[in-house]
């Protein structure tokens, strides 16, 4: 039995969810430098060049990469062995939460009723997935996911016999109606199979991974470069204006399902993808 | 092409001038509303009442900033996504309006709006916030506070960079590349 002390947790949390705001993903930055020498055109070269500056001004003045400092996203792996003092697990991540979009003077961007909209002025709740393993293991993956990328996300409950070639049409069809919204050079999350929900939160897993790194399954890291290479042939380019660089990765994850249905779901980030992984 | 500096307010014979594709550096005043800020002009209009500014010649901008450090004109103020105010927009740019700054798409009426009234559409890089921060010097709330990062605030630029995607002729940039 192992015993985390729930203000560590806060701590942490509070941590992640500033620093992830405030600093690009390095592998982020290094695909923006490598498409920049690619494009072809004046305009996608300086939206470019402009990303990259808008990071490096971000890092030194510690200001967020993006206004939209997101919605929190966590997914907590908890072994069983491990035991919590001083709290609940859930309120010490929501208070992290809190504590980190206060004290980071990040943007509050979350309504409590979503039909009425008064906005709770502290960024809670953050959405929180656990899921049980054994031994003393104890991770939280953390993201903040912007909504201008969030709200060209898509479902699709496709048939059997649509297979491989259904998914990339889906896919594809998602990405160009979204075309400049979700602010491109996107990450493209995808969750295959399950149901309905596990398909969804699949997809917004896949958005954790480390950037451009392929599943390990032969198959599925072979659909993730078929749909890269397609998704950069549409042309979309740098915020919708045209150019190579639609996509900088696809990370598909996949789950068994059920013998009468092959679900999809598309969960699309933004260039600023920020996610850490918390260790205790 | 180089990029071109241009001052606010804007006059229909500016915007008729301007191209799209042509990045521009903004100088001058410009408005921050988003959603919900537009969904209360809009109930300003139609009961009759009065604007917390004239809107002849201005432009606004579609954002809502992180909140400033102390000591600091703004925080991050990056463009949101503009097509949510699509169906809020013909109200506005009958009042005067003459520049709009966002991102992604508009609707087919929104651009004929725009031709119609010689305004412009300009985009700005979403996911800038920093680097459009940095050419902002001043920040006034002027209405709508309690609607934290959806207030209105009067902004005043220094060359603020963006591009001119849509245009009085009916250009519009996002079409022009999808078509080649």
């Amino acid at each position: 039995m192992r015993t985390i002390n729930v203000n560590d947790v806060k701590a942490a949390v509070s941590h992640a969810c500033i620093e992830m705001n405030y600093e690009i993903d390095p592998k982020v930055l290094a695909a923006f430098k490598r498409q920049r020498s690619l494009e072809n055109s004046k305009l996608s070269v300086n939206i470019l060049s402009d990303l990259i500056e808008n990071a490096a001004i971000a890092e030194t003045y510690k200001a967020p990469l993006c206004q939209d400092t997101g919605m929190i996203v966590a997914f907590v792996r908890l072994g069983q062995d491990v035991h919590f003092e001083g709290g609940s697990i859930e309120n010490a991540i929501q208070e992290g939460i809190r504590i980190g979009y206060a004290s980071g003077y990040l943007r509050k961007s979350v309504v409590e009723d979503p039909l009425i909209r008064l906005n709770t002025g502290d960024n809670t709740p953050g959405v929180i997935y656990y899921e049980m393993t054994e031994g003393e293991c104890f991770e939280i993956e953390i993201a903040a996911k912007g909504f201008g990328s969030e709200n060209m996300s898509k479902s699709m409950m496709l048939k059997p016999s649509d297979g491989e070639e259904g998914v990339v049409a889906f896919v594809l069809e998602t990405v160009t109606k979204a075309g400049p919204n979700p602010c491109p050079p996107i990450i493209v999350g995808i969750g295959i199979g399950g149901t309905l929900d596990k398909a969804a939160q699949i997809s917004k897993k896949a958005l954790f991974r480390n950037l451009g790194e392929p599943h390990t399954a032969k198959h599925i890291a072979d659909l993730e470069q078929l749909l890269l290479k397609r998704i950069n042939e549409l042309g979309i380019g740098p915020q919708g204006l045209g150019g190579l660089t639609t996509a900088l990765a696809v990370h598909i994850e996949v789950f068994p399902t059920h013998i009468a249905g092959l679900p999809v779901v598309v969960n699309i980030n933004c260039h600023a993808s920020r996610h850490q992984k918390i260790v205790l | 092409m180089d990029k071109i500096k241009i001052n606010t307010p804007l006059t229909e014979s500016i915007c008729r001038k301007l191209e799209a594709g042509t990045e521009v550096l903004i100088t001058g005043t410009i408005y921050t509303a988003r959603d919900a800020a537009h969904m209360r002009l809009l109930n300003l209009i139609q009961t009759g009442e009065s604007l917390p500014f004239d809107l002849e010649g201005q432009i606004i901008y579609y954002a809502g900033p992180s909140p400033a450090r102390p000591g600091e004109v703004i925080g991050a103020c990056g463009p949101t996504t503009s097509y949510r105010m699509d169906d809020l927009t013909e109200p506005l740019l009958r009042l005067g309006l003459k520049g709009m700054i966002g991102k992604g798409q508009r609707s087919p009426n929104v651009i004929k709006q725009i031709q119609t009234h010689g305004a412009i559409y300009f985009t700005a890089i979403g996911g800038a916030g920093a680097l459009i921060a940095s050419r902002i010097i001043k920040s006034t709330p002027v209405a709508f506070s309690e609607l934290g990062a959806e207030a209105i605030l009067k902004l005043e630029v220094v060359d603020f960079p963006a591009i001119v995607t849509i245009d009085t002729h009916g250009q519009n940039l996002y079409d022009h590349h999808t078509k080649n």
